[in-house]
C-alpha cells in the first residue's frame, strides 16, 4: 500500500469518516459518485471498485460494461457542507478490468495530454473565472434574485452571503479563491480560483461547480452554469488563464519584449487561434452555448488576439512589474458548462501544436472587432467562431488534432451524442417561432 | 532505553542478550500493572518460567492497561498456551538469539514510541496518525499538504528551494513541476489562517523557510 493510501486510511479512521465518495466524470462533464464505507476502502485502493460502465454517458458498450474506479489518494478531502455526517471524497481514474487506463475517462484523456506537454518539457497551469447565476428555483422560467450589476454591493447583492459560504467551503476543500464578485447581469456571480496545475484544476472546477450548487441548495435557491439563461443579459463563461512552465521558469515570459511575451507564448497563442474553431464544440458543448457567443454582450465572437481588448478571443492580460511568473494567456470562449478535462485537453493540444509547428502569430487586433465591418474583419483575418453547435461539430470532425487530443473513443462518441442533441433541437418549435409567426402566417 | 525484566532470575541466554542489546535492565518479580518498575520502563521483557499461565494472564492485563511494548521469551513447549492466551505481544524463542533479540526490542520501541509529535506554537503534527491540529482543532489536509507541512516542521529555519522541496517532498516527476510548490505553500498558508500564514516565509528568488 502506498504512503498516500495509508494517509487516507489513517485519516478516515482518526477523523471518524463514515462514507467516502468516489468521484469521476462522464464524457459530457457530469460528476458521478459512488459511496463506499471505510471497510471497503482498502479493497478500493488495492483493486479498484467495479461498476457498470454502460450506464455512464460516453463510457462502455453493454458487452464491455465492467469498469474499475481507482481512487487517487492525493485528491482525498473531507466534504465541508455536511459536517455532521463526516463524508470525504476522492477523484478516481477509470480502468478496464485488466487494469488498462480507460480511453473514455476524461481524466485519463487530460493526463495523456499533460504527458505530451511534459515530453516537450512543459507543465501546464491554469486559473478559471467561473460565472454562474442564482435563480429562485430550477423551474423553466429563470427568476432572478436581484437587479445588481458588476461589483455592486448590498442591498442589491443579496447573494453575498451565499458567495461567502461557497468560498469558505472551497477553501476548506483546498481550493483557494482569488476573489469573487457580482457580475454584470442581474443575479450573476463570478468566482476566480488561484492558478494550479491543469489536472488539479480540472478536479477543482468539478468540485467548485458542485460546491456552488450545494450551497445554493442549502439556502433554498438554485445555482446554474447554463451558458445563456437570460436572453437580454450576458451569459456565463469560463475564461481560462493559461501558462506553461519549464521547471520554475514561465515559458511565456521574456524580458524586454512587449508585454513580456516570449516566442513560445506567441506560438501558443497562434495555435489557439488556428484551432479555435475546431475545439469550440468541446469548450462550448451545448446548443445553448452558442446563444452566448453572439454580438452585443461581453463574449468573444471573432477569432483574434490582443493585449488589452475585451472583444478578443485570446487576451494577454497586463501584469504588474516584477511579476514575470504571472505573464499568461487568457482564452475567453469556453463556458462553465463544458467538461473541464476535455476543454483543457484540446486547448493545451492547440497551443502545443503552435509551439511544435512554429505557427506565426498574426498581428494583434486592438480595435473592437465586433464594431468592424465584414470587410475590415476580413482584412485583419478575424474569422467568426462557429455560430451553432452543428457548425462546431462539422469543424471538429475534420480536425486530426482534435481526434488525437481526445482519442478515438471520446472523439467518436462525442460527435455521435452531440449530433443527436442537435437533431432533437432542430425539430423543436421554439417560443420565438410561435410568438413571431403564429399571429401572421 | 530502560527494560523492565521479569522475573528477577533469568536464563543465561537472556542475560547475554540484554547485555548485547545495551539496555539498562531493571528486574522485578512484580508483574502488576501498577508496579513502578513496569510503568517507568520503555519496554517489558517477560521470560516464561514455572508458572507460564499466571504470567500470561498478568501480561494480558498489562496489555489492557498500559501502552507498553512487551517482548516474551518463551520455550517452544509453551507456544500452544501462548496461542490460546489472548496475549498479542511479540516473542522470541528460548534460548535467545542475541542479535534477533536486539533487533526485536529496537523495533518494538521505535514503533511504540508515543511521542514523535512535532510542535510549533499551537500547531501539532503526529506522524504516526498523520494528523495535524491547530489550537486543538484537526486540520483538513490533502496528502501532499500534510507531507509539505511535516517536512517544514521537521526541517525548520533553513531555506529550501522549490526544486529541493519538490524532490524531497514529492519525490517523483509530477505533472505540476516546481510551480506546484508555490501552489501548495499558498494552500497551506490559507489553511493555517491569518496570523499564522507567515510561519512559512518566502525568501525572494530562493525559496521558502519554516519558522
Amino acid at each position: 500500500m502506498s504512503k498516500e493510501s495509508e494517509y487516507v486510511m489513517r485519516t478516515v479512521e482518526e477523523r471518524g469518516i463514515r462514507f467516502i465518495r468516489l468521484w469521476f466524470t462522464d464524457v459530457l462533464g457530469f460528476l458521478k459518485s459512488v459511496a463506499i464505507s471505510p471497510a471497503e476502502l482498502e479493497v478500493a485502493f488495492e483493486e479498484g471498485m467495479t461498476f457498470d460502465g454502460s450506464s455512464i454517458d460516453g463510457y462502455a458498450r453493454i458487452q464491455e460494461a465492467d469498469m474499475l474506479a481507482r481512487p487517487d489518494p492525493t485528491t482525498f478531502a473531507v466534504l465541508p457542507w455536511r459536517p455532521e455526517q463526516q463524508v470525504a471524497r476522492m477523484f478516481c481514474d477509470i480502468s478496464t478490468p485488466d487494469g488498462e487506463p480507460f480511453d473514455g475517462d476524461p481524466r485519463t484523456v487530460l493526463k495523456r495530454n499533460l504527458e505530451r506537454a511534459s515530453e516537450m518539457g512543459y507543465t501546464f497551469f491554469t486559473a478559471p473565472e467561473l460565472e454562474f447565476f442564482y435563480f429562485a428555483d430550477s423551474g423553466p422560467e429563470p427568476k432572478v434574485l436581484d437587479r445588481g450589476g458588476y461589483f455592486d454591493l448590498t442591498p442589491l447583492d443579496v447573494a453575498q452571503e451565499y458567495r461567502r459560504q461557497t468560498i469558505n467551503a472551497l477553501e476548506q476543500l483546498g481550493i483557494p479563491i482569488e476573489h469573487s464578485h457580482h457580475e454584470v447581469a442581474p443575479s450573476q456571480h463570478e468566482i476566480i480560483a488561484r492558478y494550479t496545475d491543469a489536472l488539479t484544476m480540472a478536479d477543482n472546477i468539478m468540485t467548485s461547480r458542485l460546491t456552488v450548487k450545494e450551497v445554493a441548495l442549502q439556502a433554498g435557491i438554485y445555482a446554474t452554469f447554463m451558458p445563456k439563461p437570460l436572453q437580454d443579459h450576458d451569459g456565463s463563461g469560463m475564461h481560462l488563464h493559461l501558462s506553461l512552465f519549464e521547471g520554475e521558469t514561465n515559458a511565456f515570459h521574456e524580458p524586454g519584449t512587449q508585454g513580456g511575451l516570449s516566442k513560445v507564448g506567441e506560438a501558443f497563442i497562434a495555435g489557439l487561434l488556428r484551432h479555435a474553431s475546431e475545439m469550440t464544440a468541446i469548450t462550448n458543448q451545448w446548443v445553448n452555448s452558442y446563444k452566448r457567443l453572439v454580438g452585443g454582450f461581453d463574449a468573444p465572437v471573432y477569432i483574434s488576439w490582443a493585449r488589452n481588448n475585451q472583444s478578443a478571443l485570446v487576451r494577454v492580460p497586463s501584469v504588474k512589474r516584477g511579476k514575470p511568473s504571472s505573464v499568461r494567456v487568457e482564452y475567453r470562449a469556453a463556458d462553465a458548462a463544458c467538461n473541464p478535462y476535455l476543454a483543457l485537453s484540446v486547448i493545451l493540444a492547440a497551443g502545443l501544436a503552435g509551439i511544435r509547428e512554429g505557427y506565426e502569430l498574426p498581428p494583434e487586433v486592438s480595435a473592437d472587432v465586433r464594431e468592424m465591418t465584414q470587410a475590415e474583419r476580413a482584412a485583419v483575418g478575424a474569422k467568426r467562431l462557429p455560430d451553432t453547435l452543428a457548425t462546431a461539430l462539422d469543424l471538429m470532425e475534420g480536425s486530426d488534432l482534435m481526434a488525437e487530443a481526445l482519442g478515438e473513443h471520446v472523439f467518436n462518441w462525442f460527435l455521435r451524442n452531440k449530433r443527436a442533441e442537435w437533431s432533437r433541437y432542430q425539430s423543436h418549435v421554439s417560443r420565438y417561432e410561435l410568438e413571431t409567426y403564429l399571429p401572421i402566417l | 532505553m530502560i527494560a523492565a525484566v521479569h522475573p528477577e532470575t533469568i536464563s543465561e541466554s537472556l542475560g547475554d542478550a540484554l547485555a548485547l542489546a545495551g539496555v539498562s535492565v531493571k528486574t522485578t518479580d512484580d508483574l502488576g500493572s501498577d508496579s513502578g518498575t513496569v510503568r517507568e520502563a520503555d519496554v517489558l521483557i517477560v521470560e516464561l518460567g514455572l508458572a507460564p499461565l499466571r504470567q500470561l494472564r498478568e501480561v494480558a492485563r498489562i496489555e489492557e492497561m498500559l501502552a507498553l511494548p512487551i517482548l516474551l521469551v518463551i520455550a517452544k513447549e509453551h507456544l500452544a498456551i501462548l496461542e490460546s492466551s489472548g496475549v498479542s505481544a511479540d516473542f522470541v524463542i528460548a534460548p535467545v538469539d542475541p542479535l534477533e533479540f536486539r533487533i526485536r526490542i529496537n523495533r518494538l520501541v521505535t514503533v511504540g514510541d508515543g511521542d514523535q509529535v512535532v510542535r510549533f506554537k499551537d500547531l501539532e503534527l503526529n506522524p504516526l496518525t498523520f494528523q495535524a491540529t491547530l489550537d486543538g482543532e484537526p486540520m483538513d489536509l490533502t496528502y501532499m499538504e500534510y507531507e509539505l507541512l511535516r517536512f517544514f516542521m521537521e526541517n525548520p529555519v533553513r531555506v529550501w528551494s522549490r526544486e529541493q522541496l519538490l524532490s524531497k517532498v514529492w519525490g517523483y516527476e509530477y505533472y505540476g513541476g516546481a510551480r506546484t510548490v508555490d501552489v501548495h505553500v499558498r494552500r497551506l498558508r490559507s489553511k493555517l489562517g491569518e496570523g499564522r500564514a507567515s510561519w512559512i516565509t518566502t525568501v525572494r528568488s530562493v525559496g521558502y523557510r519554516w519558522g
